[in-house]
């Protein structure tokens, strides 16, 4: 019965849309309350049934009813209850309608706090995310229902969840990359609506800004969680991989930096517009690529859903229609624009223009190397992949030149800031930033790793400016340390702190890529090896029994001279229901080095083959992404946002009527 | 005019990108022909699930050579179309790969054979010779123990429609007398 409830509840969902999707944009053409006024509880309504029918899939899960088709092959009847309910949006069909309530969750957001905003730009906004709903709703009925049931033969007990994903990770990494994924839909729905509306103003962006910017956030921490959990659940101690998947989600993430930049010039200047409304649509473009890649078996990868042609073509199709719609709406509006500002060859306009650039042209790397094997297969040369090497030669430069306009472009002046004084102001702290990073580059790399340290180098010229740049603020307002630092604003901060964090995150990259350690060795019970100042010793294996697996535990001491520093006990696991082997790393983590010990093969008698690791500066890379999280969160809170509605409520009613 | 060529760009560069999508969709990613396609089996003897002993010459078709394994959770999607192309009267021969012996019983048992043997290559030594990726594979063998095609991935009512159906119809009437 609760199958039927849900996939009814998805049936009516899927109506409110079609109803949210058009009775509010042609009622803000033709400036009809009536119809203006369906927007708003159309999507409230169209989440409630979102969430019902999503409660329903989750309830089936809990209840272990294998008679419905996805849980028999997700989940299975020993598994824990919390790994059931994150099972819900293991699998292809059950992680649709995910994207489907999320969607209607940033839907019904927009709703919520759209009041202050100008009927017609609320009405179209909504109407344009009810039509991106229908898509997404249709291709979960028609083409990867959840609810469909296995009768009369149904299995006695399900097919279990893959054992990669039964884990704490996973069930955060989804819902977090989704949220980012989708919430670009607002973004997207703001730039349709400002082409239509034709107003495309300091006030259009203030609106855009802190939704893309949350959207941004919840992706910059999809993206670290994808990445910790592959660290520690894939058991070889690799966070990056150049997946074809990691790519889908990490293309997003640079054109929605990019569009974050570029917003904050259309506010600030009024200049950039039609590059924001393209970048906005490119953003949201790339999110549901990723969503095509993953499930129409166009490219293989480990993350890779079944993939179906029918399902393909079905995404295919939706992503012709909305992004092809959003560029030809683009191509009809975008000429009228005209730049309101104008700003000097070296001024912040330009600086953030050349962010731009590069942010695109790292875009257009990762893109091109992900599709590659599409591009050499279309012009008969086979399937060739390109693999890391391709995109590490590329993307260190490019991310070091990145960070190099980020040490002087932060701190320059809107309109026009004389190089010769922007040099003079920056040079020295940059000077000492980057000697600093040399110094600690330095002592940790070897000389054959000179790229490391220059990154390391240029992230500490980033901090040095920072640093410099805040403590003149505070020092300028002649307030006291404390007084100055709270009269600064929160998005001063917010950018601060997540500049801050691609710091962090750089060291943390460019220390772990050039100076970790690893070491494969065969090991019997009392065996122990030596790497860099550490010894690791073998003290006993023992058998385990787990829930839904059998596996073999390892007790692998550290040492630090004779100091016990630690014990890890990393595991080897064989699921029984699914007949994977897994092997769980034994991690010691810390703020300078991680510990890494993965068991590998039973070589017979008590002796095991293991894979020894030192991971320096490891927990930087996902912290400095929490920080940068974190700044976007912090901007946001910034009082413009919060006044901006009500203010420019008044100033369009003016216009209006002028 | 060069301003509105200016910005239907993006729109012109994305359908060049629709097209290049649309031109692969079709085409199985996973399509990986087979070196041995029309060559003849590779010699092997391994035993037989229920007891006897299995060599190529007993491979003469028209048949399909099903790899299939009780680790692969694919090959659980697959089985019930199996199961109904074994009752339209498709002979398939299994080839348990990297499995153990009581847990291919057991699945046979539970959920039906559409099988008329099972090989069993524990060791994978046939499943090397036949160069297979993974679970599922499916080779169409002809009436002369040739091998005529391979699917990799899931046999489902599309893939045989379009790749094996084609192949097992001629070879069924050449072998007729």
């Amino acid at each position: 019965m609760l199958a039927e409830i849900g996939h009814f509840a998805l049936v009516v969902a899927l109506v409110v849309a079609a109803v949210q999707g058009v009775f509010p944009l042609a009622g803000a053409a033709q400036r009809s309350s009536a119809l203006m006024a369906i927007a708003r509880p159309a999507a409230l309504l169209q989440f409630a049934f979102l969430a019902l029918s999503f409660a329903c899939l989750v309830a089936l899960f809990l209840a272990n009813d294998f008679t419905v088709a996805y849980v028999a092959g997700n989940s299975n009847s020993m598994l824990p209850w919390y790994y059931r309910v994150s099972a819900v949006w293991g699998g292809h069909e059950g992680s649709l309608l995910l994207w489907g309530l999320t969607l209607g969750g940033w839907s019904a957001a927009v709703a919520l706090t759209g009041r202050t905003l100008p009927r017609t730009v609320v009405s179209r906004v909504l109407g344009v995310m009810g039509l991106v709903s229908v898509g997404f709703l249709s291709f979960t009925l028609f083409t990867s229902s959840p609810f469909a049931r296995n009768l009369p033969f149904f299995p006695v007990d399900g097919n279990d969840l893959n054992p990669l994903l039964q884990d704490f990770g996973l069930i955060v990494h989804p819902p977090m990359l989704y949220m980012g994924y989708v919430g670009f839909s607002v973004a997207f729905a703001f730039a349709i609506a400002g082409l239509l509306e034709g107003r495309l103003d300091s006030a259009w962006a203030r609106w855009s800004r802190p939704w893309t910017t949350v959207a941004w956030a919840f992706l910059t921490v999809g993206i670290s969680l994808g990445s910790w959990w592959a660290y520690y659940e894939l058991g070889w101690g690799g966070w990056w991989f150049w997946d074809p998947v990691e790519n889908a989600s990490l293309m997003p993430w640079l054109a929605g930096t990019a569009l974050m930049h570029s917003l904050a010039v259309t506010e600030k200047r009024g200049v950039f517009r039609a590059w924001t409304v393209l970048l906005a649509i490119l953003a949201f473009g790339l999110s549901l690529l990723g969503t095509f890649l993953v499930r129409s078996g166009v490219l293989t990868s480990v993350h890779a859903f079944a993939s179906d042609p029918t399902r393909g073509m079905f995404v295919l199709g939706l992503l012709t229609v909305l992004v092809g719609g959003a560029l030809a709406i683009f191509a009809w509006r975008a000429q009228s624009l005209k730049a309101e500002g104008s700003y000097a060859l070296v001024s912040r306009e330009t600086l953030l223009l050349g962010n731009n650039i590069l942010l695109m042209v790292i875009l257009a790397m990762v893109f091109l190397g992900t599709l590659f094997p599409l591009i050499t297969e279309a012009f008969d040369a086979g399937r060739i992949s390109v693999g890391p090497p391709y995109f590490n030669a590329l993307f260190a430069p490019l991310a070091m030149a990145l960070m190099a306009l980020l040490a002087f472009g932060a701190h320059a002046r809107w309109k026009g800031h004389p190089a010769a004084s922007l040099l003079r102001e920056q040079a020295a702290p940059a000077a000492v930033g980057a000697g600093a990073g040399i110094v600690l580059g330095a002592l940790l790399l070897t000389a054959d790793h000179l790229v490391a340290i220059a990154a390391v180098a240029i992230a500490g010229a980033v901090a040095g400016t920072h640093i410099v740049d805040l403590v003149r603020k505070v020092r300028s307002a002649r307030a006291g340390v404390v007084a100055g630092f709270a009269r600064l604003s929160r998005s001063y901060k917010g950018m601060w702190l997540a500049h801050m964090g691609i710091v962090v995150t750089a060291i943390g990259i460019a220390l772990v890529s050039g100076a970790e350690h690893a070491r494969n060795v065969r090991m019997a019970v009392g065996d122990s090896v030596e790497l860099g100042d550490f010894r690791y010793q073998l003290t006993g294996l023992e058998a385990v029994k787990g829930p839904n697996y059998d596996g073999t535990r390892a007790h692998v001491a550290i040492y630090r001279g004779d100091r016990l520093i630690d014990t890890l006990h990393p595991e080897k696991r064989r699921y029984v229901v699914q007949r994977n082997v897994m092997t769980e790393a034994g991690i010691e983590a810390g703020p300078w080095r991680d510990h890494y010990v993965s068991l590998g093969e039973a070589l017979g008698g008590d002796a095991w083959s293991l894979r020894v690791q030192q991971k320096p500066f490891m927990r930087w890379v996902w912290g400095g992404s929490l920080l940068m999280a974190f700044g976007g969160l912090w901007a946001i809170l910034d009082r413009r946002y919060r006044l901006a509605g009500r203010t420019l409520k008044a100033g369009v009613a003016g216009e209006g009527r002028a | 005019m060069k301003r509105v060529l200016v910005f239907a760009l993006p729109l012109l560069a994305f359908l060049a990108l629709a097209v290049l999508f649309l031109s692969r969709i079709g085409e199985n990613s996973d399509a990986l022909p087979t070196a041995l396609a029309g060559k003849p089996l590779p010699a092997f003897s391994l035993p037989s699930l229920d007891g006897g002993t299995v060599t190529q010459a007993d491979l003469k078709g028209p048949l399909l050579l099903n790899v299939w394994g009780t680790w692969c959770p694919s090959c659980y999607d697959e089985h019930p179309y199996l199961l109904e192309l074994a009752r339209q009267g498709v002979v398939i021969v299994g080839l348990n790969y990297k499995d153990e012996v009581p847990a291919a019983r057991d699945f046979l048992v539970r959920l039906g054979s559409p099988y008329r043997q099972v090989i069993v290559d524990a060791e994978g030594t046939l499943g090397l010779d036949l160069g297979v990726y993974g679970a599922p594979e499916t080779f169409v063998i002809d009436a002369q123990g040739r091998v005529l095609h391979r699917v990799t991935g899931v046999v489902t009512p599309e893939n045989f429609a379009a790749e094996i159906a084609p192949l097992l119809k001629p070879a069924a009437e050449g072998s007729a007398p």
